[in-house]
């Protein structure tokens, strides 16, 4: 079967995230003032084979843990599974 | 003694490294395609600056995983030296030869200049040809060089002595204004606990004569000569 894994890919909270400022000031700006916090981070869309769903979940937290996260400064989250 | 140059795609600083070893410090530089799995017996590696792989995903972290890293890692295992100059830094930090990470400037610039560099440490493989304190001017270039670790990890490297490279203003003070990146405690180079990875931002490389505008950089080179017995 084939999977597409939605991954989220985020500064972890605490560390300066100048892309994540600018944008917070730009609200601000904006009047949006009640925003308190922004972090800019990636959204990776990968498609696996696998035998499961759950199976193919397994294997996107090992590809964040070895490769598409940086365990130092950031946090992941596998959003959501979709079978194709 | 033969220093090993690596080029990853999107290497750009490995010909100012040849040019350093071979044209000024006069010793042999071999040059090594990241796809090798043979070093060649070479006494140093260099990884040098560049943009490898195009920065895809993090600066460093596809290099990180190249046929050639493995020999590198072993390489670094038996205590023998690495040299990681900016990406070459960032690689090594991502294949967790050095600790921490280089994140985006805090001012979200590309910084391409002159800096001043205060050398904390002398006793080191890198930098016994110079004085502790001095002040180096070497340029930087780079748009990802905010050093970055845990508060134990930042606690520790400071408490071992393993923060080689600080900027400072032109008289050695450490001013907000000096930091052209953001980095934690003003850190423009660390080493590994054993001592034989050395990673920094700064292009010593690019600073190894006076055409170039200063020669501060090749002690660093002189100081590997001075160290390595071949």
């Amino acid at each position: 079967m084939t999977f597409r894994v939605h991954i989220h890919i985020v500064p972890r909270r605490g560390l300066l995230d100048p892309q994540g400022k600018a944008v917070n000031d730009a609200l601000h700006a904006l009047g949006f003032a009640d925003v308190r916090d922004v972090r800019i981070g990636r959204h990776l869309v990968v498609e696996t084979g696998g035998a499961s769903a759950a199976a193919a979940e397994k294997s996107a937290q090992a590809m964040c843990e070895k490769l598409l996260a940086n365990p130092v400064t950031e946090d992941f989250e596998i959003a959501r599974v979709e079978a194709l | 003694m033969k220093f090993g140059i690596i080029t990853f795609p999107g290497s750009n600083c490995d010909d100012d490294a040849v040019h350093a070893v071979v044209d000024q410090l006069g010793e042999t530089a071999i040059r090594l395609w990241h796809k090798d799995h043979d070093l060649q017996d070479v006494d140093v590696v260099v990884l040098p600056g560049g943009f490898s792989y195009g920065d895809a995903l993090r600066a460093g972290a596809i290099a990180r995983f190249s046929p050639i890293m493995r020999e590198v890692i072993e390489h670094a295992d038996r205590g023998a030296p690495v040299l990681g100059i900016c990406n070459g830094f960032q690689i090594a930090c991502e294949a967790g030869l050095l600790p921490g990470a280089l994140l985006r400037n805090a001012d979200s610039r590309f910084a391409s200049q002159f800096v001043t560099v205060r050398v904390e440490h002398a006793d080191t493989a890198f930098t016994n040809k110079y004085r502790e304190g001095q002040l180096l001017r070497i340029p930087i270039a780079h748009g990802e060089g905010r050093f970055t670790a845990d508060a134990e990890t930042l606690e520790r490297l400071e408490g071992e002595g393993q923060v080689v490279f600080r900027y400072t203003d032109a008289t050695g003070r450490r001013t907000p204004a000096a930091n052209p990146n953001g980095s934690q405690n003003d850190i423009a180079g660390v080493r590994n606990a054993r001592g034989n990875v050395l990673g920094l931002m700064p292009h010593p490389e690019r600073a190894v004569e006076a055409l170039l505008g200063s020669t501060d950089g090749l002690g660093l080179f002189e100081s590997l000569l001075a160290t390595v017995t071949v």
